[in-house]
């Protein structure tokens, strides 16, 4: 229904940074085990399943990627387009529907705030999360852990482009 | 000590590229067996005449002999197989497991691709994993070989020795971001891409251009595909088929007018001259010759391009 709105992607980013804003003073209650950890995925599901058809991964970087969620790829891609994008703009796996990345990336030139971040390398998901609010996890912290192991990269400093 | 030692992995793929040769590298169809004689008839057209020799690894979402098993029988031979990991098929878990196995079957240079949808093959109904994305496999090969450990942060013993790869498509759309990923999956950790085929010469031009403005090509050696093309209706079944494969109507209709029996003789041709083309682009460090097939061409391609003989190391 509001799924119109993807084509606002100036709006949705501020939108974003005003929902941030609005949730941080209640911390104390959205907590990982706390008792409004339902409403919120409820509340998550329905808005942003409605908005963006999102596919409650748990850690959402929709801001870093253009206001189109990533996981609605049929290969789950965080990082950009695979290489089967048709001439067209559509999908390798679908015909009938345009690429998520393709989309991605025109809205995230639209995006003055956020759109920048199209360039950071997202770290492997976490599957764990699945399921659970992203917004109780990002107040957690727990949506930007990475694997021990991992190390994070600064694109634009190690290729200096 | 070992010269070894300066180089990221020490293979056949890497030395070329860091002497500063023009680099040739194909492909190995990969057989329906289970016979390891028809690897190596497979692989004996190809290993004199290039300096590594892609495993693929269920390309086109069909099931083949495995990419790391083929990779194993090619080094036990003493040549240099480049072993093709897609994240299709395999989650973080067995991915890790299979560097370390090629690492110590003597695989010494590894291309991590995200790899076509299961939907392109003939098992659509499988399961498809995309655990990783490339850029995120990529980055944990370079971490097993440059920190020595698993992404869990578990420490390896012995890390391998890989000399990584990526792939690029620069004739797919969107083509203002394909630079990008490119800076993307260097930053991660690329040591040398392999493109898609290259049919659209002007359009690789300019994205060379974007590539040299950012620097990315002193960055990642960069290997362009190139292939023969059987026939103008082989060259509209793969553009309409084959997943991120573009063919411009020049190409076709050039094959189209092409007498019958001279057509696989034009699309070698064309294949020279793309070749000799792609050589004069700045930044262009070797060609990957793909002829699925059609293996029994590649030598000519090659030697007809004046890439022969081939450095011994």
């Amino acid at each position: 229904m509001f799924r119109f709105l993807q084509n606002y992607p100036h709006f949705l980013e501020k939108m974003y940074d005003g929902m941030e804003r609005a949730i941080r003073p209640f911390s104390r209650w959205l907590t990982v085990n706390g008792r409004l950890q339902p409403l919120m995925v409820f509340a998550e599901k329905t808005g942003k399943g409605d908005l963006f058809d999102c596919q409650m991964c748990g850690q959402c970087i929709l801001h870093s990627t253009g206001m189109t969620c990533p996981m609605t790829c049929p290969k789950n891609l965080r990082n950009g387009p695979c290489g089967g994008v048709r001439l067209n703009g559509r999908c390798e796996v679908y015909p009938d529907k345009d690429c998520v990345w393709t989309a991605a990336y025109e809205r995230s030139l639209k995006m003055p705030d956020y759109g920048d971040e199209m360039i950071n390398i997202q770290p492997p998901i976490n599957k764990q999360l699945e399921g659970s609010s992203s917004w109780i996890n990002m107040l957690a912290g727990a949506d930007v852990v990475t694997p021990k192991g991992w190390v994070t990269v600064d694109v634009i400093e190690v290729t200096t482009i | 000590m070992n010269d070894d030692y300066e180089f990221k992995s020490g293979s056949r793929l890497e030395r070329v590229l860091k002497s500063g040769r023009f680099a040739v590298t194909s492909e190995l169809n990969p057989p329906d067996s289970a016979d390891p004689d028809d690897v190596y008839r497979a692989a004996l057209v190809l290993a004199g005449v290039c300096d590594g020799i892609n495993a693929v690894d269920a390309s086109g979402a069909h099931c083949h002999m495995s990419s790391v098993a083929i990779c194993a029988l090619l080094t036990r031979a003493g040549y240099d197989p480049v072993y093709q990991v897609s994240c299709r098929d395999r989650n973080r878990i067995a991915i890790q497991g299979d560097l370390l196995g090629a690492a110590a079957m003597g695989v010494r240079n590894v291309l991590l691709i995200t790899g076509d949808d299961v939907t392109a093959g003939d098992q659509p109904e499988a399961k498809r994993v995309f655990d990783f994305d490339s850029i995120q496999a990529i980055q944990t090969a370079k971490i097993m070989r440059d920190e020595a450990r698993f992404l869990s942060g578990r420490k390896l013993t012995t890390p391998p020795r890989l000399f990584l790869g990526a792939a690029a498509n620069p004739f797919v759309p969107p083509y203002n971001w394909r630079p990008l990923r490119l800076a993307k999956k260097i930053a991660a950790g690329a040591d040398f891409i392999q493109t898609q085929y290259c049919y659209d010469v002007p359009r690789f031009v300019e994205y060379m251009k974007r590539v040299r403005d950012m620097g990315l090509h002193e960055k990642a050696y960069m290997l362009v595909g190139v292939g023969p093309l059987r026939s103008d209706r082989a060259a509209e079944f793969m553009r309409s088929n084959v997943s991120g494969v573009v063919i411009p109507d020049a190409v076709v209709e050039r094959l189209r007018k092409t007498p019958k029996k001279k057509r696989r003789a034009e699309g070698k041709k064309i294949c020279v001259e793309i070749i000799q083309q792609i050589r004069e682009i700045e930044g262009v460090a070797g060609v990957h010759v793909m002829a699925y097939r059609q293996e029994e061409l590649v030598a000519q391609i090659i030697q007809e391009s004046g890439l022969l003989p081939r450095p011994k190391r």
